[in-house]
């Protein structure tokens, strides 16, 4: 082939060259920083701080600046040396700060244990502290392989080669299908890399030197725990530790993977890397099954149909509907629905021209989107899209009129903001649903048993003061997942039947 | 096999133990009781310098504790405390095994030794393939006595070990471990804010207050000559509960 994949492979092996130079120095310089930050804890904000900095300069500036400031050291300032060392800084953070983090989270009493058998502190940190904080300080350097990766393209312009040649140059050139070519090489290597990581890491994780194998056998299948998966925010964390604590209760150990992207989750468990963890049917719906219409569909219809393409396609299994959607609504002031009588997304249209919505930065390009904007003729003064911790902030410094919330979000509540009726139906239902991967489902039907007993024992407000107990009382979410728990085993668990969500929608 | 001279240590310009001097033989088993902040843990973990005394002296087995490394010191003393310390990440066979690991004992004969240690302890050998979260509280005490006794100590120290357990659990735990002791001729240190527990397993009870030893000597020895009024009462708790404990049952029949 000709035309721009000719040079597909100086570009892509320059790229991986680099990322991989960059990843390895990173990550070879931030642990150990991050073991030395956990030790002495007063250079922790100093060293977090420093390393945040580095974060907020612009990926292209950070690179940038790196062409003088070499060049005035008497080093070569353009070509692969800037843009690695912009990398390298670059991709610090998530590793050092998962280290750090991951190395906190370790019981004490696990480290009062290792001392007190007689391990050096060297021991103590390779065969207790480190593996244990393993899982986290993998997760960094997954996202710091995708910052590293995306961040390469940005090399071209001080000189060094990468996928960004494409990228660049077909700006340049006007030539659209070059700058697509570098996005899906630079997207594909990406996925890539960080499905590598993470296969690396299990196999490092089940490659145990000491007496594991041995006695294997000995208890039969039990001994393989039970991973459990959530995606990155907070009421996904919770979630994993009230599905980790459910499992728990039948007696099996359990490991818990957090902190996955959206369709990383999925992924994971349609190949069996986790075992279940909870998704929602809406998202499903559009980014798995790839359909936009659920117009004039009951929550009910979207479950059920759900329901059957995940078992027919994956073997996957729905576990427990637990009792609550967190769907993107769109959220208004109390005061501003009081004062323009706003109830319903309908009520908005005549006001629209005259009012600022805002959104996360996918909303507008999802297809939920286009469905309002034709269920309700919904025409905006302005759209802003934004970061989805900021929106609130946004909305309650009235900076913005409309914002589009997640149903479930504690902040709702606690900023008082009133949800618009979508009375056209024109949002897919997103029921949180509890999946179980295809192995677990066919081999632990206790497992099956016992997380079915969490049908529809988590309402909205429930799930809406579980994250609560997190974000706003800094609470572990293991800590708010205990409390559920103890709760739930006061309570007889209801009937199947009984716990289906209700109303006609 | 356990000596401790005017052991004393601060944090600040308070003591949280301050001259505290005992002994315990081959075989015996001494019970620090008292209040919460009383010093006993503090002084339980100067005996392998989990803490670090500011001053006095600490001999185990003949040996000056102090002047060995730390890390040499602990392994040839068993601990056991309250909060278990599993390591989650390995399996209960492994788990027994890291104090022989780290003597360096070659796989076949740790398999052995843990297969052993497991039914010293009263655990399936099923059990040692499965990882730590999959065990009952009172089962994860088990391996960790297990792991405690794993490099066979001739010393043993305990942290309210069984406090954390349910009543009956706790009650077996205490019968296998008081049979244990007895069979491996440990010497023991044990500490416990339960009086009674102290009384059923002790061979003799040291009391301590705001830092210091009040009195040492034979449950009986303490009951019928204690050093001042407050040993008395404490002494005498588990009597009035025992006491108070047949009335209320047998008022219901």
């Amino acid at each position: 082939m000709t035309g721009p994949l000719a040079l597909l492979p100086e570009y892509l092996s320059a790229h991986v060259r680099l990322t991989l130079a960059a990843l390895a120095a990173g990550v070879a310089l931030a642990v150990p920083v991050g073991v030395l930050v956990s030790r002495v804890r007063s250079l922790e904000p100093v060293v977090l701080g420093l390393a945040g900095v580095i974060q907020t300069v612009p990926a292209l500036a950070l690179l940038a600046v790196m062409v003088p400031l070499l060049s005035s050291l008497g080093l070569p300032g353009i070509g692969v040396l800037p843009a690695l060392l912009g990398l390298v800084l670059y991709s610090l953070l998530p590793v050092l700060r998962n280290t750090v983090t991951g190395l906190h989270g370790v019981d004490p009493a696990v480290i009062e244990a290792a001392r007190a058998l007689g391990m050096t502190g060297r021991q103590q940190l390779l065969q207790v502290e480190l593996p244990l904080a393993l899982p986290v300080v993998v997760a960094g350097i997954r996202t710091a392989t995708v910052w590293t990766v995306g961040l390469a393209t940005l090399s071209t312009p001080v000189g060094a080669p990468s996928l960004g040649n494409y990228i660049f140059g077909g700006l340049q050139t006007r030539d659209p299908a070059s700058v697509l070519v570098g996005c899906a090489a630079a997207a594909a290597l990406a996925l890539g890399l960080d499905l590598l990581v993470s296969a690396v890491a299990s196999g490092v994780a089940r490659h145990r030197p000491a007496l594991a194998a041995w006695t294997a056998g000995g208890a039969g299948t039990g001994a393989r725990p039970v991973r459990v998966g959530a995606k990155t925010f907070t009421e996904q964390y919770v979630l994993a530790e009230i599905l980790a604590g459910t499992v728990r209760q039948t007696g099996r150990p359990v490991e818990a993977l957090t902190s996955l992207g959206s369709t990383v989750a999925f992924d994971a468990l349609a190949r069996g890397q986790i075992d279940a963890y909870v998704d929602y049917t809406g998202t499903l719906w559009t980014t798995l099954m790839g359909r936009t219409e659920a117009a004039g569909m009951s929550r009910q219809e979207v479950l059920a149909e759900v329901r059957r393409w995940l078992l027919r396609r994956h073997g996957i299994v729905v576990a427990a509907v637990l009792g609550f959607e967190n769907a993107y609504c769109f959220a208004v002031r109390d005061d501003a629905a009081r004062d323009l009588g706003l109830r319903r997304l309908g009520d908005l249209a005549p006001l629209a021209p005259r009012l600022t919505l805002a959104s996360d930065y996918e909303f507008f390009l999802r297809g939920e989107w286009r469905s309002v904007e034709r269920a309700y003729g919904l025409v905006f003064r302005e759209r802003r899209s934004m970061d989805p911790s900021l929106l609130y902030d946004a909305i309650a410094a009235r900076q913005v009129d409309v914002v589009t919330a997640y149903s479930s979000d504690a902040r709702i509540d606690a900023l008082k903001l009133v949800v618009l009726e979508d009375d056209r139906h024109a949002i897919p239902p997103y029921d949180a649903v509890v999946l179980v991967g295809p192995r677990l489902a066919r081999e632990a039907k206790d497992v099956l048993a016992a997380l079915g007993r969490l049908e529809g024992r988590i309402d909205v407000q429930r799930m809406r003061a579980l994250s609560r107990e997190v974000d706003a009382r800094h609470r572990s979410p293991a800590a708010a997942a205990a409390d559920f728990l103890q709760a739930a085993r006061a309570v007889p668990p209801r009937d199947a039947g009984a716990a289906a969500p209700a109303p006609a929608r | 096999m356990i000596r401790v001279e005017g052991l004393t240590r601060r944090y600040g310009s308070t003591p949280a133990v301050d001259g505290v001097s005992f002994h315990v033989g081959a075989g015996e088993l001494l019970a620090l009781v008292g209040a919460s902040g009383s010093g006993k843990t503090t002084t339980l973990k100067m005996i392998n310098r989990l803490v670090e005394p500011d001053a006095g002296r600490v001999v185990v087995e003949g040996r000056d504790a102090l002047s060995l490394p730390p890390h040499l010191l602990r392994r040839g003393i068993g601990y056991v405390f309250q909060g278990v310390g599993l390591f989650p990440h390995l399996s209960v066979a492994d788990n027994v095994a890291v104090p022989l690991a780290l003597l360096g004992w070659p796989r076949e004969r740790a398999r052995r030794r843990v297969l052993e240690l497991l039914d010293l302890v009263e655990l399936e050998p099923a059990l040692a393939a499965r990882y730590p979260a999959a065990l009952s509280g009172g089962q994860q005490q088990r391996v960790g006595v297990a792991r405690a006794l794993a490099a066979s100590p001739r010393v043993m120290l305990l942290d309210e070990p069984f406090a954390a357990l349910d009543p009956l659990t706790r009650d077996r735990l205490q019968q296998s471990f008081d049979r244990l002791r007895r069979q491996l001729a440990l010497a023991a240190v044990f500490v416990t804010h339960d009086v009674a527990e102290a009384v059923a397993l002790a061979d003799r009870i040291g009391v301590m207050r705001a830092g210091r030893l009040v009195q040492i000597g034979r449950p009986r020895e303490l009951a019928s000559r204690p050093a001042d009024d407050e040993v008395a009462r404490l002494l005498d708790t588990p009597r009035r509960q025992a006491r108070l404990v047949a009335e209320r049952l047998g008022a219901d029949r």
